[in-house]
């Protein structure tokens, strides 16, 4: 295991170039996710605030 | 030309939105597996180099995500294209979508190079070689896309002038891949692509093409995770998406 680890003293430059791909792929994983959340949290407000648009038009006018 | 019916479906935001659906889970499932097994062959399985010794491992990553960061280049620039020439905004959302992985893995590409070429060729960073300023160039490429876009408030002219410096920028991805050839430098030639016999043994070139796979799945399903997203947002107002919503919700 610490065999694995130290990489014949190049651990230090192995690990982390690995680090930093794994840490750009969950990076990415979690843009999109939360990119994904927000737009549908703002597709459905924007159902919530057309609703009532439509209906008290035409009572304000009579 | 008369493009076949089934042609116009990618054009569709809802059959696009819903193939993306039911296609991302699985893309994850394969690249995450391919990544896996790859990285852990390239690190524990195969034996160490005879010459570069155990920092050769790098090189189970870095042309990969140097390949991705191009291949997300060329996919920006032919759907920016697309959307300029045709006017298909599902097109755009595509240049889009591709832009964020691309820079990112260029990123990656640029830093795992520079942490190989220290022990390797004994610097981090050598100005005079081609192939890293021109992945460099890359990088700045897909920002200034990005913050190109992020300079107008209407999302068509964002889309309509960003697609023309997708599209000229392309020009910069053969240069990156043959510059190897053109100019005598630090890089070393190329491996794989070679045509005839590459010139790895296969022991290395199992993980080696498991990994390419593995980045190649991972890049798409990244990228149709953020055009679920992106689409998302362009149809915020659209029928289609509110009875869907409608429909989850009840």
């Amino acid at each position: 295991m610490s065999e694995l680890l130290s990489m014949g003293g190049e651990g230090a430059y192995v690990w982390p170039a690995y680090g930093i791909t794994l840490a750009v792929i969950i990076f990415n994983v979690w843009a999109a996710r939360r990119k994904l959340a927000n737009a549908l949290n703002d597709a459905r407000r924007s159902t919530a605030a057309e609703q009532p648009r439509s209906q008290p038009k035409v009572r304000q006018l009579q | 030309m008369k493009l076949p019916r089934w042609f116009h479906l990618f054009g569709s935001p809802p059959f696009v939105y819903r193939l993306a659906g039911t296609l991302t889970p699985w893309l994850g499932i394969v690249a995450c597996t391919l990544l896996i097994v790859g990285a852990y062959m390239g690190l524990a399985v195969v034996p160490p180099d005879a010459v570069q010794g155990e920092v050769y491992r790098i090189l189970y990553i870095h042309p990969q995500t140097a390949y991705v960061s191009m291949m997300a280049y060329v996919v920006m620039a032919i759907t920016a294209g697309i959307g300029y020439i045709w006017r298909i905004k599902l097109a755009h959302a595509v240049a889009v979508s591709a832009a964020p992985i691309g820079a990112s893995f260029t990123f990656a590409a640029l830093v795992s190079g520079s942490l190989w070429g220290r022990p390797t060729w004994g610097t981090y960073w050598e100005w005079g070689d081609p192939r890293i300023m021109f992945e460099t160039l890359l990088l700045f490429l897909f920002l200034s896309y990005l913050a190109l876009r992020a300079a107008f408030e209407d999302r068509d002219k964002a889309d309509r002038v960003s697609a023309i410096l997708a599209v000229v920028g392309v020009v910069n991805v053969p240069i990156i891949h043959y510059s190897v050839l053109w100019w005598n430098t630090l890089h070393q030639g190329p491996t794989i692509s070679k045509l005839g016999s590459p010139s790895m043994a296969t022991e290395f070139l199992i993980p080696f093409l498991i990994m390419v796979a593995g980045f190649t799945f991972c890049f798409y399903w990244l990228l149709l995770s953020r055009l679920k997203a992106e689409i998302v947002e362009r149809e915020r107002d659209t029928r289609w998406l509110q009875d869907a919503l409608q429909g989850g919700r009840s």
